[in-house]
């Protein structure tokens, strides 16, 4: 072997050998010189992908505050849990953990796994206003509960809580359908934005810019760092919206109506002549703060399946055969077209009732009213003068000019969706509906009355009475800002309004205004019924006041009240709530309340304590 | 003491001391991980290696070769014990390379098998008069590492195997053997390689035939490399249907990390990751939160040298490869200067060892080699490779002294 290992082959070798490893020692730095100096500003990105997870931070909404600045809808701190995790099985066992403590947790686990599948390098919500016990339960076990997120934000806060549910709406996570259509700008998983009412129609206004912070974690996805105390960007709280609403009425409503009438169904809507909205309410409600806490499937679930439907605003989306107030619709009609004047009598007679081709249409009042003129028909409702006005009228006439006030569309309320009134257009409507032979114009006879094709929403009919009791223009219902639209003149002379208004108020005055001997409070409404051919029938009540000088006009209709002077008492307790604000002296005077005779009970009959003065139940 | 080579020392003396800095850091980490408080027991491994090196700095090349053959049959013996009774762990925890008595793990003897078939490799080559120059007189060493280089494969470790032909190649290098004659003895190799495309596979048997002819080997040899090779183009699908999937994805991982990032290309893409964010100057001594958030698989052992390039940076690497290249061209002046060929054989072998650690391991961070479970010498955390190096190391020690002590001049 010395042949081999002479000094001078050794050291060829041992060259050679060097050359070997200054190569491979060249390609492992090149290799390192290529990932750690060419490629470094990608490997760097990749680190802080793997490590960084980017945290929202809430934007505190803008408050809703009423006509006075007293809010509607605040910002409270609360406690948001929020979990990290590297894949859904360690979300559900760390979710099964979490449960131990705070049992709820179960309640939302598929929910937490489905905002995580949305967005897996974010952590998921799993109560967006958990309770401080719930928060001191976790953090006494944070060792046991990587990947636990607990931070404070602000949390929507109505303090009126399901007085004010139909009307603010209620605040939730956005949802993937909302993303996808981009109904909400700006908003990502996990935003919370406004889904219904106030909250929904003015989200962008007062939904804000939700800010962002970064937090470490570690290779499980567990928080190792928060380094929210520096966000990279800070949240821009939005901006609050001043509304027309008296928070007052609103809250007094709504104590008024669960006090005296608990589980009727219906709803109330008061707005002053010119359109501002003074109170809506819709019964039953929900509490809205159950949404902020990111409302669990199952009561979710609960709220739809509800057979009195909490969820559903009666006051802008039930639409409802109005009945008598409509009558006024058919005198304003007559008067606008000139087809008569208050002094007018039609040629027949009351008698009962009315025979049109071979049916005999009735009046409520059997006996019959006698040959009345246009005030007398309009204050004892009489259904056979009107019967003949409509027909004088002509239906054509009468389906136009309705029309032309917007008696058939939304109102333009500024609450999010509105259910349009349903009036025919045309004549076209009833060739389409049942053929050109299909119908006759005793069709004319049930509109001129408020029944047959004819569903009024609540906001819809109050409307019209604002018009009477203002400047005779159909004004545009608003909450916050001024109208869109702009107010439909009926086309009626000061002289026209005020006779209606004088009609509305001939009746039988017994006792109280006399007695008073200084000021009293009239109240001048028209009751209603609502045919239900489902049930009991439906009251309304829509009424101005003052009578002489209206400030205020309430509209409300209560399921199942039979008739409308049920409703008429409380319609009184609410605006004697704002009068005392707005006219203390008034709301202290005796009521009068003229409520048209119709086919029930006259304002003496109403229950005597319904009227003895607004209720107090706070 | 005047004896020891100085430049050695120091040499593996700031080796030593960088790695265990490192395995202090990759224990370093904001989540508890199975480095937390390894540099511990790092410090008494390496002394127990300091310890086991001191031992091996006595024993004089007469008794090493002596010894060989019983040290190599030892190790033979324990590698197919382990096949009967080992257990597996850490990164590698369905391979069988642990020696376990009762649940402790005493040991891993493929690096005992490692120094012995240096051992034997430099016996029987130091015993040749002329350097092999045929594959017939390569089937005896071939076989002295082959046979350990099975029983690993068997356990599976494809790592630990791959350092046995590292072995082989550099102690028949060093023993003469012509590059040629060794690149036929690698063909077969390159073949199984190669044979995953059958296009560059087939030009290889082409540049084969080509060299076969050029080379002018035995006609009979030729053949049967011709042979082997094409064979290999076969048997390379079925030993690849052999392997355990695993193994399959880490080889499919090596060529594309991005063909599963979560599991198996999860460690080769989040080394590189660590290495590439380090940067010219790393992110700080302590500060890599690809180690501290626990990112990197396995830091404080085969993914050391991720822990260098992500908080040292380029500089912070380049020392480190310095510090071994430095310490490979001492050794290979070591083994040139050696008294006796065994001796010189011996340690051009360790070299052939270490490097291949280094080389595979550092290359696997990289993803220019692919990743199997091997430490990296005086870095890794782990007792029995350290007490290989020790050994190892003591041995390289002695064989200077004793040229030095014969007053080599150059």
């Amino acid at each position: 072997m010395s042949v081999a290992f002479t000094k001078f082959r050794l050291r060829e070798r041992a060259n050679a050998a060097t050359i070997v490893l200054l190569l491979a020692f060249g390609f492992l730095l090149v290799a390192f010189f290529r990932a750690q100096i060419l490629e470094a500003d990608s490997y760097r990105r990749q680190s802080e992908k793997n490590r960084l997870r980017r945290l929202t931070l809430a934007s505190p909404r803008g408050t809703i505050l009423d006509r006075h600045g007293i809010p509607i809808a605040e910002n409270a701190p609360g406690f948001t849990v929020k979990v990290l995790a590297s894949s859904p099985d360690s979300l559900r066992a760390l979710l099964k953990r979490m449960a131990r403590y705070v049992p709820e947790t179960a309640d939302v686990e598929d929910e937490v796994v489905r905002r995580y599948l949305a967005a897996r390098f974010q952590p998921a919500l799993v109560f967006a206003n958990a309770s401080l016990a719930a928060v001191a339960a976790l953090e006494e076990h944070r060792y046991l509960l990587p990947g636990l997120v607990i931070r404070t934000e602000p949390r929507r806060l109505y303090i009126a809580g399901k007085a004010v549910a139909h009307l603010v709406g209620y605040v939730t996570e956005v949802s993937d359908a909302d993303l996808e259509k981009g109904r909400y700008p700006g908003a990502r998983p996990g935003t919370l934005v406004g889904k219904d009412g106030l909250e929904a129609t003015y989200d962008s206004v007062v939904r804000g810019i939700e800010g962002e912070s970064f937090i470490e974690v570690d290779a499980r996805g567990r928080m190792v760092r928060d380094e929210s105390a520096s966000p990279s960007l800070k949240p821009v709280a939005g901006e609050p919206i001043r509304t027309t609403i008296d928070l007052d009425l609103q809250t007094f409503i709504d104590s008024m109506w669960t006090a005296a009438r608990p589980g009727t169904r219906g709803a109330m809507v008061a707005m002053r002549p010119n359109g501002e909205l003074l109170a809506l309410y819709s019964a039953p409600a929900f509490d809205p703060n159950e949404f902020i806490s990111g409302i669990t499937g199952r009561r979710w679930n609960e709220l739809n399946a509800d057979e009195a439907k909490p969820l559903f605003n009666r006051a802008t989306r039930g639409a409802f055969p109005p009945g008598s107030p409509f009558k006024l619709v058919t005198a304003a009609i007559g008067l606008r077209r000139g087809v008569v004047d208050f002094s007018s009598h039609m040629p027949q007679s009351c008698g009962g009732g009315f025979r049109f081709g071979n049916r005999v249409f009735h009046c409520w009042k059997r006996t019959g009213h006698g040959s009345l003129d246009l005030t007398d028909a309009i204050a004892q409702s009489c259904n056979v003068y009107f019967y003949q006005l409509g027909l004088k009228i002509g239906l054509p006439n009468l389906l136009a000019q309705a029309t032309e006030w917007g008696l058939g569309e939304e109102t333009g309320l500024d609450l999010g969706f509105e259910r349009s009134s349903l009036f025919p257009p045309s004549t076209a409507y009833y060739d389409r509906q049942y053929g050109p032979r299909g119908w006759s114009n005793a069709a004319t006879l049930n509109l001129s009355i408020g029944q047959g094709e004819n569903e009024q929403t609540l906001v819809s009919l109050t409307r019209f009475y604002a018009a009477l009791a203002g400047d005779g223009s159909m004004p545009v219902p608003h909450i916050v800002r001024e109208p869109k639209g702009t107010p439909r003149p009926l086309g009626l002379s000061q002289e026209q309004l005020a006779g209606l208004r004088a009609a509305m108020q001939k009746v039988v005055d017994r006792g109280t205004a006399a007695a008073s001997g200084g000021r009293d409070l009239k109240v001048a409404g028209k009751t209603g019924t609502a045919q239900n051919p489902h049930g009991d029938d439906h009251g309304w009540f829509v009424a101005f006041a003052p009578a002489d000088k209206p400030t205020i006009v309430v509209g409300s209709i209560m399921e199942f009240a039979k008739h409308g002077s049920g409703v008429a008492p409380y319609v009184v307790r609410a605006i004697r709530r704002y009068l005392e604000r707005t006219d203390p002296e008034l709301a202290k005077a005796p009521v009068t309340v003229i409520t048209q005779q119709d086919s029930a009970t006259t304002a003496s009959e109403l229950p005597a304590d319904s009227l003895s003065g607004p209720v107090r139940p706070r | 003491m005047t004896r020891l080579d100085r430049g050695l020392v120091l040499t593996v003396l700031l080796l030593g001391g960088y790695g265990l800095a490192m395995v202090y850091s990759a224990g370093t980490t904001d989540v508890v991980t199975s480095g937390t408080g390894a540099w511990v027991r790092q410090v008494v491994w390496i002394v127990l290696a300091a310890l086991t090196g001191a031992v091996a700095y006595r024993a004089s090349s007469r008794i090493l070769e002596w010894a060989a053959p019983w040290i190599y049959g030892l190790g033979l013996f324990l590698l197919l014990l382990t096949l009967v009774i080992g257990t597996g762990a850490g990164t590698a925890a369905g391979t069988k390379s642990w020696l376990a008595i009762g649940g402790v793990r005493l040991g891993q003897p493929v690096e005992l098998a490692k120094l012995a078939t240096i051992l034997l490799l430099a016996r029987y080559c130091s015993g040749l008069r002329q350097p092999p120059e045929t594959l017939r007189e390569l089937v005896k060493p071939g076989l002295i590492a082959g046979v350990p280089f099975l029983l690993v494969m068997a356990q599976p470790d494809l790592g630990s195997a791959i350092v046995f032909v590292g072995i082989l190649f550099a102690t028949l290098f060093w023993a003469g053997v012509k590059p040629s004659l060794l690149l036929l003895l690698a063909s077969p190799l390159i073949s199984l390689i190669l044979a995953v495309d059958t296009a560059w596979w087939g030009a290889w048997i082409l540049v084969l035939t080509g060299l076969l002819l050029l080379w002018r080997t035995y006609l009979s040899e030729g053949v049967f490399i011709w042979v082997v090779n094409s064979a290999m183009g076969v048997l390379a699908i079925v030993l690849w249907n052999r392997l355990k999937p695993y193994q399959q994805r880490r080889l499919v991982s090596f060529v594309n990390p991005e063909a599963d990032p979560v599991k198996s290309g999860y460690q080769a893409i989040q080394s590189k990751v660590a290495i590439g964010s380090g940067g010219w100057f790393g992110n700080g001594y302590l500060d890599g939160p690809q180690k501290r958030l626990a990112f990197l698989p396995e830091q404080p052992t085969d993914f050391i040298f991720s822990v260098v390039g992500e908080e040292l940076g380029f500089i912070g690497v380049s020392i480190a490869l310095a510090l071994f290249l430095a310490l490979f061209i001492r050794m290979i002046d070591v083994a040139r200067r050696a008294t006796n060929t065994f001796s010189s054989l011996m340690v051009f072998g360790i070299i052939g060892l270490l490097f291949t650690h280094v080389f595979e391991n550092v290359g696997m961070t990289i993803n220019v080699m692919p990743i199997t479970g091997i430490p990296l010498p005086f870095f890794s955390y782990g007792g029995s490779f350290l007490l290989a190096c020790g050994l190892a190391m003591g041995l390289v020690f002695r064989v200077a002294a004793d040229s030095r002590l014969a007053g080599y001049a150059d």
